[in-house]
């Protein structure tokens, strides 16, 4: 290699990059659109938003991401408070604490919570939604603490006391400091949370509620060979994924904003 | 003082809802029930059947094998993605960075199906080579190690890399004497983070995953459908193992670096 540029050592990964990233999205495009024989069709488009089946699906998967990101928030942003503001000097321990259980293989711990649930309320057929969503819900939670606590950590701590200095009560500080300044961390991790809750169907299988979410679907029609449907179904999850990111961007775009103003 | 067992209290029934099925499935696994809640007595039937199951051991072996070389394939393509987009233009960077990101924010379930689309139905690669698994777990992980590594770039102070070469190194020698000592941690790290990647999905092996080959979690999805208790007890005692093993590296991890810093 006699005209070695550092340039060059990506060209591996652009063409990975392309191959196993970009043209995947490209095909389940042209599934999307097309049936059985490759011909165009919008079948599978107005399939999706005409059968009350498939919109069922949609808005059950809804309400369950949502149920999930709410309880995962409410118990987060406490323990992320908490972490964050307290003054023991090895702290990053217990933090270590709440976010070690993401490195054990989630089957295993839906395993065991389940066992867990078994236990307590006898048969797990009686709340198949409540289940799913504690399932879920223990499953993410440590991706909610650790963006909600980063956030908070990085909050400049001579506010607080400019804020107490200038008469605001503890509530006021909060309110107009601390939770605005960690809605960086709460986007973050409602966009590591929502999404796997709308297609996270293992955890649905796994506690026997056997209705359908999104990721179900895909799995029903990939059982059924129907590549067709499946692929537009990933190219509706595609689109609520854009959609969810470009929501975050814009938070953490003002968020810059408002910094840079300070 | 209220606050602070209020403070307390607030973390542990957090903690408790983390850790108590971990923690009471690690108990039961040293018992001949299969029912917790019931009381039985001690006995290591549990990690006899899970080390003497050749149907067990292929499964761990193929998770970690599978782990190991997806890892290894995702952290030489991060890396080298990684320092190539940091030294190119910026719309190239811009677009690299956006194409990593694709995968990471995805849902697996779209991955996997996506890349079965592509790899098994339109070019009609086998399964059984374990092409498209490997592929699928190196797409699921390399954004990881790119990720990591970019910021370990970002605080490289580039004259080191000029001086080397006024001294000179040639382009490459550079390339290996200076950037990639420095970068080292974060290649590191995101190696790791690819064997925990690969270690914990479900979704793009089903969908890329030779019939026959199992992992850990399409083995545990599968063993939960069944009713073989034997079968179920043994992965109690595989869910302490891993259990033991991640608080360990956990924890070593957090020790070391403490300890350079003290120094």
């Amino acid at each position: 290699m006699k005209h070695f540029s550092r340039k060059q050592l990506s060209i591996p990964y652009v063409i990975f990059l392309v191959l196993f990233v970009i043209l995947p999205l490209l095909v389940v495009l042209y599934y999307a659109f097309t049936n059985g024989e490759g011909r165009f069709t919008m079948t599978n488009f107005i399939g999706f938003f005409t059968g009350t089946n498939t919109i069922g699906t949609l808005i059950y998967s809804l309400m369950i991401a949502v149920c999930v990101t709410t309880l995962c928030l409410l118990l987060a942003y406490p323990v992320a408070y908490i972490l964050a503001r307290s003054m023991f000097k090895r702290k990053y321990i217990i933090l270590m604490l709440f976010v070690l259980p993401m490195w054990i293989n989630f089957t295993l711990r839906i395993t065991a919570l389940k066992e867990i649930m078994t236990a307590i309320e006898g048969n797990l057929a009686y709340y198949p939604f409540l289940n799913s969503v504690i399932g879920m819900t223990y499953d993410f939670l440590p991706f909610m603490i650790l963006p909600i606590y980063n956030a908070l950590e990085k909050i400049d701590k001579n506010l607080f006391e400019a804020a107490s200095d200038l008469g605001a009560n503890s509530l006021v500080v909060f309110l107009k400091i601390t939770l605005p300044l960690s809605v960086p961390g709460i986007v973050s991790g409602i966009t590591m949370v929502f999404l796997p809750s709308m297609t996270n169907y293992v955890v649905l299988d796994m506690f026997y509620n056997s209705t359908y979410i999104m990721g179900s679907l895909i799995s029903s029609y990939f059982s059924a060979y129907d590549w067709n449907n499946g692929a537009m179904i990933s190219l509706i999850l595609l689109v609520i994924i854009f959609a969810i990111t470009l929501i975050a961007g814009k938070f953490e775009k003002d968020e810059e904003r408002k910094g840079a103003v300070l | 003082m209220r606050k602070s067992i209020v403070n307390a209290l607030v973390l542990g029934i957090v903690l408790i809802f983390l850790y108590l099925p971990i923690v009471v499935l690690a108990i039961y696994s040293f018992t001949d029930t299969a029912t917790i809640g019931a009381a039985g007595n001690f006995s290591l039937e549990n990690y006899r059947v899970l080390f003497t199951t050749p149907e067990l051991i292929e499964m761990i072996q193929g998770t970690l094998l599978l782990a190991l070389a997806s890892s290894v394939l995702a952290t030489i393509l991060g890396t080298l993605g990684a320092i190539g987009s940091f030294y190119s233009k910026k719309w190239q960077r811009t677009t690299m960075d956006a194409m990593n990101q694709v995968p990471v924010i995805n849902a697996d379930v779209v991955t996997g199906f996506s890349l079965c689309i592509l790899l098994i139905i339109v070019l009609g690669i086998d399964k059984d080579t374990f092409i498209p698994l490997l592929v699928g777990h190196t797409v699921l992980s390399a954004p990881f190690v790119y990720l990591s590594v970019t910021p370990k770039l970002k605080q490289m102070d580039p004259s080191y890399y000029e001086a080397a070469l006024d001294l000179g190194a040639t382009p490459v020698q550079a390339l290996f004497k200076v950037i990639l000592p420095h970068i080292l941690p974060g290649i590191f790290s995101g190696f790791v983070m690819a064997i925990t990647l690969s270690l914990d999905d479900y979704f793009v092996a089903t969908y890329t995953k030779p019939a026959t080959f199992n992992t850990i979690s399409t083995y545990v999805v599968n063993a939960t459908k069944g009713s073989q208790t034997e079968i179920k007890t043994a992965l109690w005692a595989l869910s302490t193992i891993i259990f033991s093993i991640v608080i360990v590296a956990v924890i070593g991890a957090n020790l070391l670096p403490q300890k350079e810093k003290e120094e």
